[in-house]
C-alpha cells in the first residue's frame, strides 16, 4: 500500500549553511516545507548573568563575543549605554574614531554576509573576492588596536588607542580601491540573472510583519521602513554627516524579498564609505579619552540606549543601583528577532530557499543566544 | 494621552532618565492593545524582567515607527504567583521574549502559544537570572566546575 508522510528533518546544529550552531526542525513535503522550528540556544554564555558578576569596566570585552562579525558597534552601543547612565561624555575626537571604526567594521560585516549570501546559493567565487577585501580592513584595525577580530577598541569614555599618522592615508587608499570594487562585485554577482531569479520574490516579508515582529536594520529597510538609528535617533557624530538610508523598493520583484535585503547591504556599504571619507575630513586634533574614574558607579537609574549595528538596532537597557556592577543588563539584538519571524514565513519555502531566507537576514548565532 | 485613558496607570517619573508607566498585571492586555490600535505603538522593541528581590518587574519598550517616539510599560509582579498575562497575540514579537524571560527568570506568561525553555536545555534547573541562583554543582552528571 502507498502512503504519504511528512517527513520530520533536523537541520543543523552543524550545518554548513546556517551561520553559526543554529537548528530548525523541519517539517517537509519532499521539498517543500510545512514548518520550521528554529531551535537557539546552543551559543548561550548567560552574558546578562556575567555583566551582574564582573561589573560596567570588566564587560567590555565580552560585548566583542556578542557579535563577533560586527564587534565595534557591540562596544560602542554598550559604551553608549554605560556614559548615558553615569553622565560621562567622551571627547569628540574619539566619536569621530568611533564612527571611523563602526562604519569599517559595517563595511567587512556587510562583505561577509553578500560572500556567504552567494556561497549558500551556490556560488563560492563571490565569497573569496569579498573576503580578500575584509582582509583589508582587518588589517585597518590592527593599525587602530592590535586585533582583527574581538578589538574591544570602543571603551566607556573614548577609545582604546588614538589613530597612527599614516592611517587616514591608509584608509583613503582602501576606500579608493574598494568603491569600484562594488560596481565590480555587483558585476560578478549581484545582477547575475540566475542570482536574481534565485532571491527575487522569495520569502517576502512585509512592512506590517518586519514591524511586528521587531526586525531592525536592513532587514526592516528591506521591507521598505525608511528607518535607521543613525538618522531617526540620533547619536555620537552622525547628526554632522551626510548620508543617504537605502530601503527596499522591490527592484526585481516584491518589496521586502531576499534580493531586497540583500542589495540594501550592498548600498550601504557604499554609504559607509561616504561616512568614513566625511569623518576622516572633521577628525579634530585632541584627547581620545575622557576622564573615567577607576571604578564606574553610575547613579541609580536605568537607561535604554539604541546604536546601529550591521546587524540593526542594537539595544542596551541598563539597570543601576548606584554600585560599580549593573543590576540587570538586557542585550536586544536583531538576530534573536529575525530568527523568530523564520517559523512564520519559512512554511511553504523550498528547502534550498529557507537557506537563502536565512542567509538573507544576516543571522549571527552568538548575537541570537548571547 | 496615556494618563486620561487610563486612569488606573500611574506616571513614575525618576530623577534622572526617562519615565515609564507603571500598570498592574491583570490590565497589561487591554492596555497594549489600545496601544497599538489607537496610539500607533507598532512594534514591541524590547520586553524584559527584572528580579527586585521582594518582587518581579517586566518591562516593556514600546516604538512606534510612524511617530519615531518610544513608550516604555513596567509591571510589578508579586513573586508567589509570578505569572502574568501574554502580549504575544498583540505583537508576534513578545512570542519569543516572553519565553526568553520565562526561561532566564522563571515569570509565566498565561496564553502564551509555546511556552518552553529557549536558551537553557529543557531540563535545565531553575532560573539563572533570578537574584537568589545558585549554579547547580552538576548538569546530567556533568560538573559545571573546573
Amino acid at each position: 500500500m502507498i502512503r504519504t508522510e511528512e517527513m520530520t528533518i533536523s537541520m543543523g546544529p552543524q550545518h554548513p549553511a546556517t551561520h553559526g550552531v543554529l537548528r530548525f526542525i523541519v517539517k517537509t513535503d519532499g521539498e517543500v516545507l510545512h514548518e520550521v522550528k528554529p531551535d537557539v540556544g546552543y551559543l548561550h554564555r548567560s552574558m546578562e548573568k556575567i555583566a551582574e558578576k564582573v561589573g560596567y569596566i570588566s564587560f567590555q570585552p565580552y560585548t566583542d563575543r556578542i557579535d563577533y562579525v560586527c564587534a565595534m558597534t557591540c562596544n560602542h552601543a554598550y559604551a553608549m549605554a554605560v556614559e548615558k547612565a553615569a553622565g560621562i561624555s567622551a571627547p569628540e575626537r574619539a566619536e569621530y574614531l568611533r564612527v571611523i571604526a563602526s562604519e569599517l567594521n559595517r563595511i567587512s560585516s556587510h562583505l561577509i554576509m553578500a560572500g556567504v549570501m552567494a556561497m549558500d546559493i551556490g556560488a563560492f567565487t563571490p565569497f573569496i573576492h569579498a573576503i580578500r577585501e575584509r582582509e583589508t580592513v582587518n588589517d585597518l584595525f590592527e593599525m587602530l588596536c592590535g586585533a582583527r577580530l574581538t578589538y574591544n577598541y570602543v571603551r566607556i569614555g573614548g577609545v582604546s588607542f588614538d589613530a597612527p599618522a599614516n592611517f587616514k592615508e591608509k584608509c583613503v587608499e582602501f576606500l579608493n580601491h574598494f568603491e569600484p570594487i562594488i560596481d565590480e562585485f555587483n558585476r560578478l554577482i549581484s545582477f547575475n540573472k540566475i542570482y536574481v531569479e534565485r532571491l527575487a520574490n522569495v520569502g517576502v516579508v512585509s512592512r506590517e510583519d518586519a514591524i511586528a515582529y521587531n526586525l531592525v536594520g536592513p532587514n526592516l529597510r528591506g521591507s521598505g521602513v525608511r528607518f535607521d538609528v543613525r538618522k531617526d535617533i540620533p547619536y555620537s557624530i552622525y547628526p554632522k554627516i551626510d548620508f543617504n538610508v537605502p530601503v527596499g523598493i522591490g527592484e526585481a520583484g516584491k518589496v521586502g524579498d531576499c534580493y531586497d535585503r540583500y542589495m540594501i547591504r550592498i548600498r550601504e556599504m557604499k554609504e559607509s564609505c561616504k561616512i568614513v571619507r566625511q569623518a576622516l575630513e572633521q577628525m579634530p586634533e585632541g584627547e581620545i579619552m575622557a576622564k573615567v574614574p577607576r571604578k564606574i558607579k553610575p547613579p541609580v537609574t536605568e537607561v535604554y540606549s539604541r546604536c546601529e549595528s550591521a546587524r540593526g538596532d542594537m539595544g542596551f537597557y541598563l539597570v543601576s543601583d548606584g554600585t560599580d556592577k549593573p543590576y540587570r543588563l538586557k542585550i536586544r539584538t536583531g538576530s534573536f528577532s529575525a530568527m523568530s519571524i523564520v517559523e512564520k514565513i519559512a512554511p511553504g519555502l523550498m528547502i534550498a530557499d529557507l537557506v537563502a531566507f536565512i542567509s538573507s537576514l544576516d543571522v549571527v548565532a552568538p548575537e541570537v543566544d548571547r | 494621552m496615556i494618563k486620561e485613558k487610563f486612569t488606573f496607570a500611574e506616571e513614575v517619573k525618576p530623577q534622572a532618565g526617562g519615565g515609564w508607566y507603571l500598570v498592574p498585571a491583570d490590565k497589561i492586555v487591554e492596555v497594549c492593545k489600545t496601544l497599538r490600535d489607537d496610539y500607533k505603538f507598532d512594534c514591541l522593541s524590547c520586553l524584559t524582567g527584572i528580579d527586585l528581590v521582594d518582587y518581579f518587574e517586566v518591562v516593556y519598550h514600546l516604538f512606534s515607527y510612524s511617530e519615531k517616539k518610544p513608550l516604555v510599560l513596567k509591571v510589578k509582579l508579586e513573586k508567589q504567583s509570578s505569572t502574568m498575562p501574554s502580549v504575544s497575540a498583540i505583537w508576534p514579537s513578545a512570542n519569543w521574549m516572553e519565553r526568553e524571560v520565562f526561561d532566564l527568570l522563571g515569570i509565566k506568561f498565561e496564553n502564551h502559544p509555546d511556552l518552553r525553555r529557549i536558551m537553557l536545555p529543557e531540563d535545565w534547573a531553575g532560573h539563572p537570572l533570578q537574584k537568589s541562583y545558585k549554579e547547580p554543582e552538576e548538569y546530567c552528571g556533568m560538573s559545571t566546575k573546573r
